[in-house]
C-alpha cells in the first residue's frame, strides 16, 4: 500500500491558547529532527494538524515508524490521495481498509466535502462507499457509535484524502516547550526514565555523569552514551556531560568519615551539577531518585544533599515503585542498556554501611576540614562534552 | 559449466564473501565478551539481526541465527511444540515437507503429540479446505513450506494464514528457504508467525540460517549451553555469519517474485511441451526457478549424467534425497504415474545464470530428446 502522506494530530498543545504557536514550531522542527536522514520529507504544519509529505515511500514507512516516539503527538494516520471522482475513491477505500486487520471489525465511513460541487452529497456518498467497501469486506459491521475501522474521506478541490489506520503518539508536549534542564544521568535504571518523563513534559535536558577512570571503564562510559543516545530519540538532541570525578573520590575517601563519605559524593556531585547548569543555561536539574529505595533517597539524605543548592530540583520518581520505573524503563528501550554489568562510580567505592539518617551539621562538620571548592571548580572546567545523538561515520554500513 | 541447481545450493555473492573475512579478521572477538572488542562484535551483530528484522517487516519481533535451515526447522517444530504444549497437542503440517521438518515431526509423535498431514493435489498444492476441517481447538502449531525443494509448488500461505488466525491459536510456521529471494515472503499481515530462512540458497554462505518470529512468539530451546540468542540457542554466535546472511538477505530479497526466472521457466516449457511423454511437474504451481521435469522409464540420474557431459548441471529431485534409492516422497505424494517415478530431474535458477544459458539448456534438452529417439509432438 503506497501512501502520499501523514496526517499528525496534536496532543494537549491544542489546549494551549496562545501559545499554541511555538508549540506547533517546535514540534516542527522535533519532527524534523528526527527524521533528517530522510530526505524526501516535507512538513507542512496547519492549525489544528500537521501534514508530513514523503516522496520515497521507503522514507514513509520509517517516519511512520519513528512518530510514536516524538512527543506533542496525540495520533497520526496515513493519508491515501485520489482523483476526487466516485470511482476512484471506491476503489481507493477498498485498498485503504485491506492494508490492515478486517476480521471481525466494525466500521464506518465518514464524509467531509470541502469541494461543494462534487456531485453526490454527503449521505449519498457515504452509502455508495460504505456498501462497496461491505460487498468486498463481508466480515465488517457496520457500527456508528465508536467503530474500529473509520473510513474518512475528504473530498477537496485538489483531490480525495483517505484515511482509516490510527496510530497512537506519544502524547505529552513537544521537547523543547517548557525549557531546559539539567539530568544527572548514572547509568542506572532510574535516571534515564526521569529523563524521559520530563522530556514528555516539553522539557529539553542536558545530562552530566561523573567518571572515575581508571576504576570506571570507557564501557560505563560508552553505556552512559548510549542511554543519552536513546533519550535523544525523543524529539530533540541531548548533550551529555561528563566530569572527571576521580580526583574528589580519592579525596573524600581519606578525608571524610566512611558513614557520611556517600552524602559528601552527592553533595560535591550536586555541586558540580549545578555549576555546569549555571554554565549551560539550565533552570532545574532532574533526578531518578525515588524515595527510600537506597540509603542516598531517604528523606534525611535528600535533605542533607539538596543543602548545597537552592535550584529547584525535579524528581518526577520520588512517589514511583521500581516495579513501575522498571516498566516504564523497558517501554521505552533504556532498560536493557542500563542493566549492563559495569562498575560506575557510585559503586566502586561505596561504604559498607552508610547513614540512612545523615544529619545535615554533621555532615558540614566534617567536610570542613577539606578544601574541595578548587577541585569542584577544575572537573567543572574540565568535562567532556558529547552532543547526541552522536554524527560518526558508520563503521559497519559496508559490511551489511 | 552451466550450474542449474541453486534450489541445492548457489554460488556466494563476493561482496557477502568479502563482508565475511573482513569480519572475521576485524570483530573475530566473542560477542558475549564484556570487553571492547567484544562490544563491538556485539554491536555488529545486533546490526545484522536489526537489519534482517527490517527486512522481514517485524521490528518488534526477534531473529534467531542457527547454523542452517535444518536447524531453524528442528527450533521451529520441536521448540514451539514443547512451547505450547499446555495449550495442546495437535499438530498440522504437509506430506511434502523438507525432512527437517518431517523428521521432526516423527520425534514429536514418539513424545505425545498426534500431528496431521495435509496431502497435496497433482500440483503440489494443499488444499485450504482440508487444512480448516483439520484445525482444532488444541492445534498449536501448524508448519507449512512457502516453496517445495523438490518440485518448486508454492502453497498459499496469506490464505493458510487467514484460516490459521480465524480458527485456532496455533502458531503458524513457514519453511521460506526456498522462497525467499524469489517471491515476497514477510512476517506482516497475511504472513506467518515465524519463518526459516538459509543463507546458502541466496547466494549466501553454507553452515548459517535463522529462525525469525514475531513478537511474542518463542519457542523452547533445544540444544543446551551458554545461553546465547536470548537462550535459545546455545553456543558462541558467529557474527561473520551473522552479518553474511545480512548482507546476502538485503541482495536477493524482492518485493515481487523474480521476472526474469518466471520467463526462463516458461520459455523452456514451450520447448519441453513440444515432446511427447515428458511431464512437468508442478506445470501451473511452481515458483518462478525451479522447474521439475519427468522423463518415462528412464532414471533420473541418466537424464542428469547426459546434461552433466554437456556442460550443464541440473540434479535429481533434491540434493539431500537424490542419492537415495527410494522414491522422494514428494513425488509420490503427488501421484506421478509409475513409469515417470524414477525419471524426475529438477533446473533451478539463481543470479548468475542468464538468457545465453537457457538456450544453451534447450539445445541440450533437445539433443537428450534425439537420443532417446522421442519425436516432436
Amino acid at each position: 500500500m503506497e501512501w502520499n502522506e501523514l496526517l499528525i494530530r496534536y496532543g494537549e498543545l491544542s489546549l494551549k491558547g496562545r501559545n499554541r504557536n511555538t508549540f506547533v514550531r517546535k514540534l516542527r522542527n522535533n519532527i524534523k529532527e528526527a527524521l533528517r536522514d530522510l530526505k524526501t520529507v516535507v512538513i507542512k504544519p496547519e492549525r489544528d494538524r500537521m501534514f508530513l509529505i514523503a516522496e520515497d515511500q521507503q522514507d514513509m514507512k520509517e517516519a511512520i515508524a519513528r512518530l510514536p516516539y516524538i512527543f506533542g503527538i496525540q495520533s497520526f494516520s496515513p493519508v491515501a490521495k485520489c482523483e476526487a471522482s466516485l470511482d476512484a475513491i471506491k476503489e481507493k477505500a477498498l485498498e485503504v481498509i485491506g492494508a490492515d486487520e478486517t476480521e471481525g471489525k466494525t466500521f464506518k465511513v465518514e464524509i467531509r466535502r470541502t469541494d461543494k460541487s462534487f456531485p453526490l452529497v454527503t449521505g449519498e456518498l457515504q452509502q455508495e462507499i460504505g456498501g462497496h467497501v461491505l460487498r468486498h469486506f463481508p466480515e465488517l459491521i457496520v457500527k456508528m457509535k465508536k467503530p474500529d475501522i473509520l473510513l474518512h474521506v475528504e473530498i477537496r478541490e485538489e483531490g480525495a484524502f483517505l484515511t482509516a489506520k490510527v496510530y497512537e503518539g506519544a502524547g505529552g508536549m513537544p521537547v523543547g516547550s517548557n525549557g531546559h534542564s539539567m539530568l544527572m544521568l548514572s547509568g542506572g535504571i532510574d535516571s534515564p526514565v526521569a529523563g524521559y518523563l520530563m522530556m514528555k513534559r516539553g522539557v529539553s535536558i542536558d545530562a552530566i555523569h561523573f567518571a572515575s577512570p581508571p576504576f570506571t571503564s570507557e564501557l560505563a562510559k560508552k553505556k552512559v552514551m548510549d542511554l543519552a543516545e536513546k533519550l535523544s530519540t525523543f524529539g530533540a538532541a541531548v548533550r551529555l556531560h561528563i566530569i572527571p570525578f576521580t580526583e574528589i573520590q580519592q579525596m573524600i575517601v581519606t578525608q571524610v568519615p566512611d558513614n557520611v563519605s556517600m552524602t559528601t559524593t552527592r553533595r560535591l556531585m550536586l555541586q558540580i551539577a549545578d555549576k555546569v547548569r549555571q554554565e549551560e543555561g539550565a533552570l532545574a536539574i532532574v533526578t531518578g531518585e525515588s524515595l527510600g529505595q537506597v540509603a542516598s533517597q531517604t528523606l534525611e539524605s535528600l535533605t542533607a544533599i539538596n543543602a548545597v543548592t537552592e535550584t529547584p530540583i525535579l524528581r518526577p520518581l520520588i512517589a514511583a515503585d521500581k516495579l513501575e520505573i522498571i516498566q516504564i524503563a523497558q517501554k521505552i528501550g533504556t532498560y536493557d542498556i542500563s542493566i549492563q554489568p559495569y562498575e560506575d562510580c557510585c559503586t566502586i567505592f561505596s561504604p559498607s554501611n552508610p547513614k540512612t539518617k545523615p544529619r545535615l551539621e554533621k555532615v558540614v562538620y566534617y567536610e570542613s576540614f577539606s578544601d574541595f571548592a578548587p577541585l569542584v571548580e577544575e572537573a567543572v572546567k574540565n568535562r567532556e562534552t558529547v552532543q547526541l545523538p552522536l554524527q560518526q561515520e558508520d563503521a559497519f554500513e559496508d559490511l551489511l | 559449466m552451466i550450474y542449474l541447481d541453486n534450489s541445492a545450493t548457489t554460488l556466494p555473492d563476493d561482496s557477502v564473501l568479502a563482508s565475511f573475512t573482513e569480519v572475521n579478521r576485524r570483530f573475530f572477538a566473542n560477542p558475549a565478551s564484556l570487553h571492547l572488542a567484544g562490544k563491538e562484535a556485539e554491536l555488529l551483530l545486533e546490526r545484522s539481526r536489526e537489519q534482517i528484522k527490517s527486512i522481514l517487516g517485524v521490528s518488534e519481533g526477534e531473529v534467531i541465527f542457527t547454523s542452517g535451515g535444518t536447524e531453524a526447522n528442528n527450533l521451529a517444530v520441536i521448540g514451539f511444540a514443547h512451547a505450547y504444549r499446555s495449550r495442546g497437542n495437535h499438530i498440522i503440517t504437509t506430506s511434502i515437507e523438507h525432512p527437517s521438518v518431517l523428521r521432526s515431526m516423527e520425534y514429536l509423535e514418539t513424545q505425545g503429540f498426534e500431528v496431521d498431514y495435509l496431502q497435496v493435489n497433482a500440483q503440489g498444492v494443499i488444499s485450504i479446505e482440508e487444512l480448516k476441517s483439520k484445525l482444532r481447538q488444541e492445534t498449536i502449531l501448524v508448519s507449512i513450506m512457502h516453496v517445495n525443494n523438490e518440485i518448486g509448488a508454492i502453497q498459499p500461505i496469506a490464505e493458510c494464514a487467514r484460516m490459521i488466525k480465524g480458527q485456532s491459536r496455533a502458531v503458524f510456521h513457514s519453511d521460506a528457504v526456498q522462497s525467499f529471494g524469489k517471491l515476497p515472503i514477510m512476517l506482516t499481515g497475511d504472513g506467518p508467525d515465524a519463518l526459516t530462512i538459509s543463507a546458502h540458497k541466496i547466494h549466501g554462505l553454507k553452515g548459517s540460517g535463522i529462525l525469525a518470529m514475531r513478537k511474542g512468539i518463542i519457542p523452547q530451546a533445544i540444544n543446551f549451553g551458554g545461553g546465547q540468542e536470548k537462550e535459545l540457542r546455545s553456543g558462541t554466535v558467529s557474527v561473520a555469519d551473522a552479518v553474511a546472511m545480512a548482507k546476502a538477505m538485503r541482495l536477493h530479497v524482492v518485493n515481487q517474485e523474480r521476472e526474469n526466472f518466471r520467463a526462463w521457466r516458461n520459455r523452456f516449457m514451450t520447448v519441453v511441451e513440444q515432446y511427447e511423454d515428458v511431464r512437468i511437474l508442478a506445470r501451473d504451481s511452481a515458483a518462478p526457478h525451479i522447474l521439475s521435469l519427468a522423463f518415462p522409464k528412464i532414471k533420473g540420474e541418466v537424464a542428469v549424467n547426459y546434461f552433466q557431459e554437456n556442460g550443464i548441471t541440473v540434479s535429481t529431485s533434491s540434493a539431500c534425497s537424490s542419492k537415495s534409492v527410494k522414491t522422494s516422497h514428494v513425488i509420490e505424494a503427488i501421484g506421478v504415474p509409475e513409469k515417470y517415478k524414477n525419471g524426475v530431474i529438477r533446473i533451478s535458477f539463481g543470479q548468475n545464470n542468464s538468457e545465453q544459458h537457457v538456450s544453451e539448456l534447450e539445445r541440450v534438452f533437445k539433443g537428450f530428446m534425439e537420443l532417446l529417439g522421442r519425436g516432436k509432438q
